[in-house]
This record gives structure tokens, C-alpha cells and sequence, in this order.
């Protein structure tokens, strides 16, 4: 049986990576050659080890099931990606963002592990320069940076509202070199459907083709999945549409233990859900917040004339709004950590201050930032006795230059103008701190099989801050998979290719042909959407942003109820053997079902709150949530034994040898 | 709204295809179109039929997955959309929408509305990169000023999410536009300027192999590209392609 050794080096947190580096093997250029690794997804974490472990000399071959990995959803992130540059003066270092990752993440983050990210943070920004990343520029050519929530300081980078795209077709690029040379070989339009295991190492996948339907067998001496996370458990949340767990929970079933399912990011700026046909929410960047203040009327009438239309939020005077987050937050004010705002929109809607007609959106306002940009700008241009209507055009000026896209993206959605009416947000599941438990060499509990990016569990702790996730997914890709594998692999330079015809081979493939029929010839009488949707609600009505145990026992029975009934009554049109949209969404909701009973377990178990995991049972008299260090500071990781429910959980304790432990607070 | 929708169907990219109509009912004026298109499908599963295949992801207008070319026009009517960005209120109570594939000798038809774009991938294997290692021993970030003028157009030309819309639009089928925002974005930086002379002739070699059409000047890619990409990029890359061939050292 596997055992937890997180494997963190001896010796002061600040020269653990180091040192590991410099005593872990390394793999002479000449075997490199001869030795195949494969990568599952090709975002950030994924396509960035890729490139990197190519251009070290590994055969590498690359899945993604989207037709480009460019498309990976890591293309989708706005904000920016976060480095302790220090370029604006004001005090950042390693330690500090190592300090506010492990505190944003409520404490329940490995020390080790963040450090390492904090150290690598500024060679990210300096490699994604020198592949041509087109970061946003001040006027003097050097790199401009905003500041994002749960900080003090400025330390994110980024190119106007599409700093995932641009990252990643900095990875993509660099993959392309690799392509291009035969060092990579890409497979797109492919999914991972079984994770194959040849005397207890990970040795390969199998993978259908999605355009001709055909099941395939690839073999490597290591299997890295970087296949992101698993936020749409949750049937609506901000994550694409083919977003899943299949790769993560296929290794899960093969004896990965699987980290703290509960962690989950509810992002607090999205745009709320308009009607029951609703495919996905869509994000609105967390820098909105540098410049948005988030307020609902103070008075319950203002509440019912602005819903019924008698009343438009602009006409409202300062004395008749409450800037909530500013009241309850002085210090941090907007600013607050994504968790904590997402909690307050809830309070403040559960307690009947919605303005919208579901009672689930709150005002995120920039009328103040364009006025003070305004000014700022009167003043530059000499213009000393500009009138409010300029004053208001230079502003406007300003915030478009600086949100223009997102601006323009929320007028498509929802058809109203965000520079004169303040936007309407609410939170959404966005992303999961939870994943595959991975040592500090980024290995599961499988030998040979790694996980990075959002799929593992290991930098964020119980919260993500913003502008990390790009952070985190690079770092392990360029800065830190590449090393550690070394060390696994130096064992493997005899061993020569990994033959596919061998009888573990050829029962993974029967497995996955046999599951694949099985939903063909299933033939029930509802959509794989109409389960995924029941799925949904109940993730989200009783394992969403609050979370108590009557609830969660209810939850785990019901997913249950509609597993069952999802096996015998779900309906796949087509064949095996096609382009088969709605086979692939089958075997995804499949594993979602699995993956949301244990999901709820875990939330069950960890009764205290902490980060995105907040329960009603652990709540300060203030409403805030109360962490319970003496019982609950580990990593709850769990182990498949063949029923969700039956899963076995391990403890791997977190010290902190580095960081004092306190209550968090941003009042 | 009620609707009536005519569809491309083809089985495979060996099939031949047709149009076939579906008629839709209760569509909200606040669906988007994917959503719209997924009420169909849900419609046509429970009938016991295939449901139409399209490509889609993200929903957010970023991926560049989605593609379908709408009433003639790619990402349909409205301006600087993607399809999924765009909504059922552009269209009318009663209105017939003619639903099709990107058609371009460049894109096969794999499925329905699905196309094959690899050809994309290839023309930047060829040369749509900067050739440096990961390495934690590069240059400083700030250590070359870049003029904001030029790091904002390397930024402009960046954000072609390779969606194929201009290729669609093109009467010729040229991916100029595409192909002019990859060698623009690196040509205006510094970093990209060392490898400038290759990436051009390699990028539009193989642009050339993949039965692309060339640029006459017409316009439509850049009305219809969802990221506003300019048409001085293909000034910028035939300026750029000239000096590499024409030029000695």
C-alpha cells in the first residue's frame, strides 16, 4: 500500500529547493532520448513541462481533446500571474509572497511547496518575456503591474484582460518549436481514458481518438496529468465547457490518493445566471475589484424598486448604499480575499438584498474610480475647471483603457452599458484547490505518475489568491517538473520502450472499450445533460458556499440516488466509432458523479471551515469563519477502494515551522 | 421566439452533406447562440436522434473553439463576437437562420459543423515562436525597455485567438490575417526580431502548402475577426516578407 512521504528536503525553507536540486539524479543528455514521457493536457502546467522536458531532450508526447492545445482553458484567465519582482518598490520579496499564498490559503497549504513556487515566481515573468509574451508596458518600456485581492502590494503582471491567453501561447509557442522538431508529438482531439500500470508504475494511457472513435494504446516511462481542475462537478461554473476530471480520477482509481475534494474556489465577480438554459457562467476579472466597489441599497425598499423597475441603481445617493466589503473590511475594503467577498455577496442575499430578479446579484460600481481618474486626468491636461460631464469622459477614458474588453464582454452578455450602470455580480464556482495528492516532487502515490497545475492539490491550501493559478501552473511545468522527474527517470535508462502489447495493455483497453459500450447500448431515456444538471444543483444547493451536516448527508445520498439512475436510464445517440460529443460528455459524468459523493465526504469530515470551505458549524459570533488548527491542520487524502463512499482517508500533518498560525483576518 | 434553422449536416468528412431544417421554439431573446443550439440538441437526444456536432469550449468568447458561419457571415451578425458571445437578441421572432461549417480547402469538414483547423498548428510549427530554452538564467524582464507603442500593437496582434474566422470570410480562403498577427506580434518586439527573416518565409511557405489563398485586398477577414485584428498586419508582414526575400546581409 502506498504511504504518505511528502519527500520535503532537509535543512531552512529557504534553501530546501536548492539543495534538493542539487542532490536529486539527473538523466545524461544521450538517454533522454531514449526516454518517452506523456503529458495529459496542454495548458499552462501541461503544455509549458512539455516544452521544457522536450527541449531537455525527452520523447514527449502531449494529449489534448480540445483541436489546438492553444484552446486549453488556461487560455482563459484575465487577471494576471502574480512574481515577487519587487519592480514597484514597495516591499515584495519571496517571503512575502510566500507569506500571503500560505495565509491566503487559510494555512492549510504545504510550507515547503509554496516557498519554492514564491522563489521561482520572478523567472516566470523573465522566460514568458523572452518567448515574446506581449505583458502590459508603463510608458518607459518596463513591465506594468496592478495589485490583486488578499495582498499589499503589487506584484501581478499581466496584458489587459487576457493574460492566460497570452501565457499560454507563450507555452504553446514554445511547444511549437518542440512540434516542429519531431520532439513532441501531439496528439489533439484526444481524450486519456484509462491510466495503464506495468508492475506497479504508471506506464501509459489509453486515449480515443475523438474524431474517428478509435481507442488507442501509448506507452511512456512516466505519465505527468496536468488536466486541470474539477469545477464542473458543479454542472455551472466558470470553467469550458469540456472541462473534467476524467485524467485525475482515472488515476485516482488506479491508486492515487485524491487531496482535500472540498476545496473550492466560489469566485465573487461573476456575472449571474439569467435562466434555467444556461450552459456555463462567465468570469468577471478579479481586477475589476482594484477599481469596482461592491455595494446592494441599504434599504429594503430601494431593493423592491429597483427590482420591479421603478428605481435604476444609479439614482441611489452614497447614504442609501451599503459598500458592504468596506464596512465589514476596512483595510482590505474591495480588496478582500475571493472567499471572504464571495461570502459577504451571499450574506447580504440570503438576507434579502439581491438586486436582481433571482436575488442573487450585488452592484459592482466604478462610478467613484472614473470621477478620480478623471481628475487625475483634468489635472495632467491643465485642465483646472473641467466640468463633471468632462471630468466623467476623461475617466471613462481611463477605465476603458485599462478593462476595456471585460467592459465590452459584459455589455454582449447581458446588453447593459457598464460605464454609466454599475454591473451586476455574483459568485461562481471558478476553481479547485483540491486534486491529486502529489509529493514535493510532484509524484502521486502511483510511482512514475506525476500531477501539476490546478489537477493537484499542493500550493493553494484551503484558498487560491488571485493571479496564483497562472503562477502555480507555470512553475510547475517550466521550473520544477522538469528537474524532479530527472530523478525518477535516471531509474528507467535501461529499461528501453515500454511495449503496448503487453496483457496490462490489453486489459486496460478492454475496460475502456467495455465502458464505452456499455453507454451505447445503454439505451435509457435521458441526456447525459439532464443528469449532469441534477448533479449540479445538489453540489451547489448543499456543498456550495456553505456547507452544515445535515446538508452534506443529504447530498452524499441523493448523488448516489442519480448515479444509479444515471446508469440505467442515461441515452447515448450514435456509435463508438464516430465523432461522438455526447460519448465523451457520458464517461466525464460518470466520474463527476464518483468524484461528487467523495467531494461531499470530505467536506463532511473537515468540520471546521477553512478557505473556501466554509461550515455553519464553525463560524465566529461575527459570522467569520473559525479554523480549528488542533484537530483539522492536515491534508485530508483520500484512497479509492472501489466505492466513492468506502474511499479511506490519510493525514499528512501540516507544520509550519516558518509562518505562525493565526486567525486570518483583513478587517 | 420561434425559429426555423437550417443546418449543415455531413455524417464524416467522407459524406456529402446537405442542409436540413429544424424548427425551434421558446428561444429567449437572453440565450446565447450555443445555448440556443444546445436546447435543439437536447431536443433532438430525447427524439432518439444524433444531435448536431459543434465545436465549443470556453463560452467566453477566449478559446477560440467555436465557429460557425451564421446567415453568410463567420460568428454570425453582431461585430467583435465569437459565436458564443453572440446572442439570440440580434435575431427576430420568425426569423429562418442558415446555420454552416467554416468552408475553406484549408479546413475539412470532420462532423456537421465541425472543422479540422490543424493547418493552423502547422503554419506556427513552422516558425510561430521565439527559439529560446526554459531556463531560470534568461535576462532580467525590464532588461530591454520595450517603446509601450510597440509592446501595445505586439498586444493587438496578439490576441487573434486562431478561430479561423477571417480564413472563412475571405473569398479566397487566405489566412493572411492570421498567419500577418503571428509574424507581427514577434516582429514588433525585440525578442522575436533576431529569428524575423526565417519565421516570415517558413510561416508563409507552409501557409502556402496548406491551400490557403492569398490576400486581394478585400477586407472582409478583419470586419469579421471577433478580435479586431487589424489589416495592417498584412502590410507589416508583406513588408516583412519582402525585406527577407529581397534583401542581402
Amino acid at each position: 500500500m502506498a504511504t504518505l512521504d511528502s519527500k520535503i528536503p532537509e535543512g531552512p525553507l529557504k534553501d530546501k529547493w536548492t539543495n534538493h536540486k542539487n542532490h536529486i539524479n539527473v538523466v545524461n543528455p544521450a538517454n533522454k532520448r531514449a526516454i518517452d514521457v506523456i503529458i495529459v493536457g496542454t495548458g499552462l502546467a501541461g503544455g509549458s513541462a512539455a516544452a521544457s522536458l522536450a527541449e531537455m531532450g525527452y520523447s514527449v508526447k502531449a494529449f489534448c481533446f480540445q483541436d489546438s492545445p492553444r484552446r486549453a482553458h488556461s487560455i482563459a484567465a484575465q487577471g494576471g500571474i502574480n512574481a515577487a519582482k519587487n519592480y514597484q518598490n514597495d516591499g515584495d520579496s519571496t517571503f512575502r509572497l510566500f507569506y500571503d499564498t500560505v495565509k491566503g490559503g487559510d494555512y492549510r497549504a504545504r510550507e515547503a511547496n509554496v516557498y519554492r513556487l514564491a522563489e521561482v515566481s520572478a523567472n516566470i515573468i523573465d522566460q514568458c518575456v523572452a518567448q515574446g509574451v506581449p505583458f502590459a508596458r508603463d510608458y518607459g518600456g518596463l513591465l506594468d503591474n496592478r495589485s490583486f485581492g488578499g495582498v499589499l502590494v503589487s506584484r501581478t503582471f499581466y496584458a489587459k484582460g487576457q493574460t492566460g491567453q497570452q501565457l499560454l501561447l507563450g507555452a504553446y509557442s514554445a511547444m511549437n518549436r518542440q512540434i516542429g522538431k519531431g520532439k513532441i508529438k501531439m496528439y489533439n482531439r484526444h481524450e486519456m481514458l484509462e491510466l495503464v500500470m506495468v508492475d506497479g508504475k504508471a506506464r501509459g494511457i489509453i486515449a480515443r481518438n475523438l474524431v474517428t472513435g478509435e481507442v488507442e494504446r501509448h506507452s511512456a516511462h512516466a505519465v505527468v496529468i496536468a488536466s486541470g481542475g474539477y469545477g464542473n462537478v458543479f454542472f455551472l461554473s466558470t470553467n469550458a465547457m469540456g472541462s473534467n476530471v476524467t485524467a485525475a480520477w482515472r488515476v485516482h482509481k488506479k491508486g492515487a490518493y485524491f487531496a482535500n475534494p472540498c476545496y473550492t474556489q466560489i469566485h465573487p465577480t461573476c456575472i449571474p445566471r439569467s435562466g434555467d438554459y444556461q450552459s456555463k457562467l462567465t468570469l468577471m476579472s478579479e481586477s475589476l475589484r482594484n477599481d469596482g466597489r461592491i455595494w446592494v441599497p441599504k434599504n429594503m425598499k430601494d431593493v423592491e424598486a429597483i427590482r420591479n423597475g421603478s428605481k435604476k441603481p444609479v439614482e441611489l445617493s452614497e447614504e442609501e448604499r451599503d459598500y458592504y466589503l468596506e464596512r465589514r473590511y476596512p483595510a482590505f475594503g474591495n480588496l478582500v480575499p475571493r472567499d471572504v467577498a464571495s461570502r459577504a455577496a451571499k450574506e447580504r442575499c440570503d438576507a434579502g438584498y439581491g438586486v436582481n430578479a433571482t436575488g442573487e446579484a450585488v452592484y459592482l460600481d466604478f462610478a467613484s474610480a472614473i470621477m478620480r481618474y478623471g481628475k487625475e486626468q483634468a489635472t495632467i491636461q491643465h485642465e483646472h475647471d473641467a466640468s463633471d460631464a468632462r471630468i466623467k469622459e476623461l475617466g471613462t477614458k481611463v477605465i476603458e483603457n485599462k478593462y476595456g474588453n471585460l467592459f465590452q464582454m459584459y455589455e454582449k452578455i447581458t446588453d447593459d452599458n457598464p460605464y454609466k450602470t454599475p454591473m451586476m455580480i455574483y459568485p461562481a464556482v471558478h476553481y479547485t484547490m483540491g486534486g491529486i495528492w502529489v509529493d514535493y516532487n510532484l509524484m502521486t502515490t502511483i510511482p512514475g505518475c506525476y500531477a501539476t497545475g490546478e489537477a493537484n492539490f499542493s500550493d493553494h491550501g484551503a484558498n487560491r489568491l488571485g493571479a496564483s493559478a497562472l503562477m502555480q501552473g507555470l512553475a510547475d511545468g517550466y521550473f520544477v517538473l522538469p528537474y524532479t522527474i530527472g530523478d525518477y527517470l535516471a531509474g528507467d535508462i535501461r529499461t528501453g520502450a515500454i511495449p503496448t502489447d503487453s496483457p496490462e495493455f490489453d486489459e486496460a483497453e478492454k475496460s475502456v472499450v467495455d465502458r464505452l459500450n456499455k453507454f451505447i447500448n445503454n439505451k435509457g431515456t435521458k441526456s447525459v445533460d439532464h443528469f449532469h444538471k441534477l448533479l449540479g444543483k445538489v453540489m451547489w444547493d448543499k456543498v456550495g458556499m456553505a456547507r452544515d451536516e445535515k446538508g452534506l448527508k443529504e447530498a452524499i445520498a441523493e448523488i448516489r440516488q442519480i448515479r444509479e439512475d444515471f446508469h440505467k436510464d442515461v441515452f447515448v445517440p450514435g456509435t463508438v466509432n464516430e465523432f461522438n460529443p455526447e460519448l465523451e460528455k457520458a464517461t466525464r459524468v460518470e466520474d463527476f458523479l464518483e468524484l461528487g459523493e467523495l467531494f461531499a465526504m470530505d467536506a463532511l469530515e473537515r468540520t471546521e471551515s477553512c478557505g473556501g470551505h466554509f461550515r455553519e458549524e464553525s463560524k465566529t459570533e461575527e459570522g467569520e469563519a473559525k479554523r480549528d488548527d488542533d484537530n483539522f491542520a492536515y491534508v485530508a487524502a483520500w484512497e479509492w477502494t472501489g466505492d466513492p463512499g468506502k474511499a479511506k482517508l490519510h493525514k499528512e500533518e501540516l507544520t509550519f515551522n516558518d509562518i505562525e498560525l493565526k486567525q486570518r483576518s483583513y478587517k | 421566439m420561434k425559429l426555423t434553422l437550417k443546418i449543415w449536416r455531413q455524417k464524416n468528412s467522407n459524406d456529402k452533406g446537405g442542409i436540413q431544417t429544424y424548427p425551434i421554439d421558446n428561444v429567449s431573446e437572453h440565450m446565447s447562440f450555443l445555448e440556443m443550439m444546445d436546447v435543439l440538441n437536447e431536443q433532438l437526444i430525447t427524439q432518439g436522434t444524433d444531435p448536431i456536432a459543434f465545436d465549443h469550449d470556453c463560452r467566453e468568447g477566449i478559446c477560440g473553439m467555436c465557429s460557425m458561419y451564421i446567415n453568410g457571415e463567420a460568428h454570425g451578425p453582431d461585430r467583435g463576437v465569437t459565436t458564443c458571445q453572440l446572442h439570440m437578441r440580434k435575431f427576430k421572432d420568425g426569423d429562418t437562420i442558415y446555420i454552416e461549417p467554416f468552408r475553406a480547402k484549408g479546413f475539412p469538414v470532420i462532423k456537421d459543423l465541425v472543422v479540422d483547423r490543424t493547418a493552423f498548428d502547422r503554419i506556427q510549427h513552422a516558425g510561430g515562436f521565439v527559439s529560446v530554452n526554459t531556463s531560470g538564467n534568461t535576462q532580467d524582464a525590464n532588461a530591454i525597455p520595450i517603446p509601450k507603442d510597440d509592446a501595445d500593437k505586439a498586444f493587438d496582434a496578439a490576441t487573434c485567438i486562431g478561430c479561423g474566422a477571417c480564413v472563412a470570410s475571405c473569398k479566397n480562403a487566405s489566412a493572411m490575417l492570421f498567419v500577418s498577427a503571428k509574424v507581427s506580434q514577434f516582429s514588433l518586439l525585440p525578442q522575436g526580431k533576431v529569428e524575423a527573416k526565417r519565421r516570415v518565409l517558413n510561416m508563409v511557405e507552409q501557409m502556402d502548402k496548406e491551400g490557403f489563398g492569398n490576400c486581394t485586398n478585400t477586407g472582409a477577414c478583419e470586419v469579421e475577426c471577433p478580435k479586431g485584428i487589424s489589416l495592417e498586419n498584412i502590410a507589416r508582414m508583406n513588408r516583412e516578407y519582402l525585406k527577407a526575400s529581397l534583401a542581402s546581409d
